[in-house]
């Protein structure tokens, strides 16, 4: 199959694969070990996957406003977004 | 049965999987690739990081843009809605009243979007039009396609006449739904009109409404046909929205690698807005008696 027209790039290859890995891990996690909905610092009760989509969507919000605020390397945002993340997925 | 047996369900959405695979994912993933590259062509293509996302972060024809559709969904909701309630105030409880009504109501929402737009062009030309020439007929000079006020003006109650049926019927099912003992009720406790409607029908109503609010939101900060063809953007950009800036820039200039990344930016904001409004839903529905 030619998929020349997706015009794919080794970056959004790793960005996807990584995706969708997250996704069957946190699948395989939820048939091992189902998630009680419960509450932390985000106000809100939420479970595992609404928490990894509140960490996501963050992420994203954060990289693009290091993008249109900063002239830093962007990897700072994204260590910041992986940070965010874990804090997110811990105590959110 | 376990759990696994109960899981063979999922097998029964795998063909919608599937479709919106097809539909809605590979599309998404063709535009996060185009979005950090510059296409010439097929097979044409260079490697430029987030190049594109900073330039359209720092575009001011962005920012007019987003502005401009704050705005315009913001004036959707604060007429629309009010309007809605009070029209569905109005209709007939029962009785061909009520039929009619409601046929009539639902008239304007099966109308293709372009064609309103097309209707609106002639309804309001300013020399053959029979809006725009009665106006001009009481010595008020009217032409939308020159004055950004009355472009949006015409924009507006465009809209209002187009979507306007759609808070009426919401309103009016959920107007329907309440048990007659409430009414009977209040009308022993000697109440108001005002303090029915405040204490009853509003809250009694808050589902229905949530709804109505969040699907007006969500259609008008993603329209496009309507004043595509009315105003085409114009005069100048001044009804330009986000989504006719967005094909100016694919379509119109052929530039790929940036509207990708503005479309990625404004799949963002609608995913956020989304959630929000979602999470208000499920609190309002929550909430409600």
């Amino acid at each position: 199959m030619n998929l020349e027209w997706m015009a794919w790039t080794l970056p959004t290859a790793i960005f996807f694969i990584t995706i969708i890995c997250i996704l069957i891990a946190m699948t395989t996690w939820q048939i091992i070990s189902p998630c009680i909905k419960r509450r932390g610092f985000i106000p809100l009760s939420t479970t595992r996957g609404d928490r990894l989509f509140i960490g996501l969507l963050s992420s994203a919000y954060i990289h693009l406003a290091w993008l249109g605020l900063t002239n830093f390397t962007i990897w700072i945002a994204f260590v910041f977004s992986l940070v965010w993340m874990g804090v997110v997925m811990r105590w959110g | 049965m376990n759990k696994w047996e109960d899981n063979k369900a999922w097998f029964l959405v795998l063909p919608v999987f599937v479709i919106v695979a097809f539909s809605a994912i590979i599309p998404l993933m063709t535009v996060v690739n185009y979005s950090i590259q510059d296409i010439f062509g097929p097979g044409e293509r260079v490697f430029v990081g987030l190049e594109w996302f900073k330039e359209v972060l720092g575009d001011p024809r962005l920012h007019e843009a987003l502005m401009r559709q704050f705005l315009f969904s913001g004036l959707v909701l604060l007429i629309e809605i009010p309007l809605g309630i009070g029209i569905a105030l109005l209709m007939p409880k029962k009785g061909w009243g009520a039929s009619l009504s409601l046929v009539l109501m639902a008239l304007p929402l099966l109308i293709p979007w372009n064609v309103i737009g097309t209707i609106w062009i002639v309804f309001t030309r300013p020399d053959i039009g029979l809006l725009g020439s009665f106006i001009n007929g009481m010595g008020i000079p009217f032409d939308h396609t020159a004055s950004p006020t009355q472009a949006w003006i015409t924009l507006m109650l465009m809209e209002v006449w187009h979507w306007t049926p759609l808070v009426v019927l919401l309103a009016y099912a959920g107007l329907r739904a309440i048990p007659e003992a409430y009414f009977q009720a209040a009308k022993i406790d000697g109440a108001s009109a005002w303090a029915v409607f405040k204490y009853i029908q509003l809250p009694k109503m808050r589902g229905v409404l949530t709804i109505a609010l969040l699907l007006r939101f969500m259609d008008s900060f993603l329209i496009y046909a309507e004043p595509f063809v009315l105003t085409g953007g114009g005069p100048g950009n001044t009804t330009t929205f986000l989504s006719i800036y967005l094909v100016k820039i694919a379509v119109g200039q052929f530039d790929l690698g940036p509207a990708a990344a503005f479309s990625l930016i404004y799949f963002l904001i609608i995913l956020l807005l989304s959630w929000l409004f979602y999470q208000v839903l499920q609190n309002a529905g929550k909430g409600d008696a």
